[in-house]
């Protein structure tokens, strides 16, 4: 018996993991000395729990915010100052952290080849994980995947022309094409609950590590700056163009473990639908924007190396962590080893 | 009024499927019929598809197979 869709509820507050995110939360309940100074966030280690999770409260005010948080505290400008201390300090450890450089096409055809000895999640998963291994990974990624492509509609006004009319056809794919039952974030609850999960946005929030939330924060920062919207196609391109052999490894996982099938059905929609989406994203959206406005090809590099370099410390947390048969979730569930 | 006929636009990709766009009825050489509603569809066109007609990405594959010899060529069904 499948879901009916979940009802519209906004998340309840996390609780904080530290001063930035005491700070952020503070300020979201009507707290005074919410205030925090640049110098604090820049102190923070800009991927931790701290920062990651304040940087994301910020943001799900542009999404659905939160229960008893007023929708106009989303340009409050003392809680805008704040997301720019943290913005900095995220943006500033990513840049120190790629390679960097400018020839996209070398970045693509480096998505596009996959290593023999390929050591990512979904490989593990499809190797040896098991089922509560499979309900941790769904549960991270509800942080993403039941506002499924909303980062990215942030970057719809920002192109112009052929890249603009490409990306829209593959969000309104992501979307459903129309039809509401089909919208990948309604596929994806539907997954959760034919896999025992809470279907309801933001119910893992609280239990969502920083390496999950790092990424999402990543599409986020991307989409809400114009001046980054070459990163954010850069994330958008990592994302459909590792996809589709990603989530042919997640049905045969799923199938191995014998769940059902609107557990089979998210990722077998997309293995067809990310093999499309590939060649939108290539050929109908990087080519024309960068025959446009040439000097973003940098931004474009950047966009694809923080998001890859974001994936790959959220699959060693996991891995790491499953090797040794330790849970991944700050609260775990039910059936992970404790 | 422009008497052009409205075409429907099918691209050739270097490297992979055709993509056709709108909805499609693709018919296969046993007669079955297979559709798919996506505003664009990626035919498979080396037929390592495990989701032939449709493209899931599996040229990639046999692309890396030929470029390193003595790679697997079979794709990991």
């Amino acid at each position: 018996m499948l879901s009916t869709a979940p009802a519209i509820a906004t998340p309840e507050l996390p609780a904080p993991r530290g001063p930035l995110s005491v700070a952020a939360l503070d300020t979201l309940r009507g707290l005074p000395g919410g205030q925090l100074s640049a110098a604090a966030a820049a102190q923070a280690d800009p991927y931790g729990e701290d920062l990651q999770l304040a940087l994301y409260c910020c943001y799900e005010l542009h999404y659905r915010g939160f229960t008893g948080v007023p929708a106009e505290l989303e340009w409050d400008p003392p809680l805008l100052g704040l997301r720019r201390h943290l913005e900095r300090a995220f943006l500033a450890a990513l840049r120190a952290d790629v390679p960097g450089g400018a020839d996209v096409t070398a970045e693509i055809d480096a998505l596009l080849v996959e290593a023999p000895d390929a050591a990512g999640v979904s490989h593990y998963l499809r190797r040896c994980g098991q089922l509560w291994q499979l309900r941790e990974y769904v549960a991270h990624r509800s942080l993403y995947h039941l506002k499924e492509a909303d980062p990215q509609a942030w970057v719809i006004p920002r192109l112009v022309g052929p890249a603009k009319a490409a990306l829209v056809t593959v969000e309104h794919d992501e979307y459903g094409a129309g039809n509401p039952r089909r919208m990948h974030a309604r596929l994806f609850a539907d997954m959760m609950t034919e896999l025992g999960l809470c279907p309801q946005y933001g119910a893992y929030l609280d239990a969502a590590p920083a390496a999950t939330l790092a990424e999402v924060n990543f599409m986020s920062l991307c989409g809400l700056h114009r001046e980054l919207r070459g990163a954010l196609v850069g994330q958008f391109a990592t994302v459909e163009l590792t996809s589709s052999p990603g989530s042919d490894r997640l049905v045969r996982a799923i199938r191995r473990l014998g769940c059902g099938p609107a557990a089979i059905e998210f990722y077998a929609e997309h293995v067809e639908a990310d093999a499309v989406h590939e060649q939108l994203v290539r050929h109908g959206v990087i080519a024309p924007l960068l025959a446009a406005e040439p000097e973003l090809a940098a931004d474009v590099v950047f966009g694809i190396q923080a998001a890859t370099l974001l994936a790959d410390r959220f699959s060693a947390l996991l891995q790491q962590n499953w090797t040794a048969n330790q849970p991944t979730l700050r609260h775990p569930l039910p059936d992970a080893p404790t | 009024m422009s008497t052009e006929p409205i075409r429907r636009q099918v691209t050739i990709t270097d490297d992979g499927p055709v993509l056709v766009h709108g909805p499609i009825e693709v018919v296969l050489s046993d007669g079955r019929r297979v559709r798919s509603d996506r505003a664009v569809t990626a035919v498979c066109t080396c037929r390592w598809s495990r989701r032939y007609p449709f493209c899931d990405t599996s040229h990639r594959r046999q692309a890396q197979a030929g470029r390193s010899c003595g790679g697997d060529a079979q794709p990991d069904k």
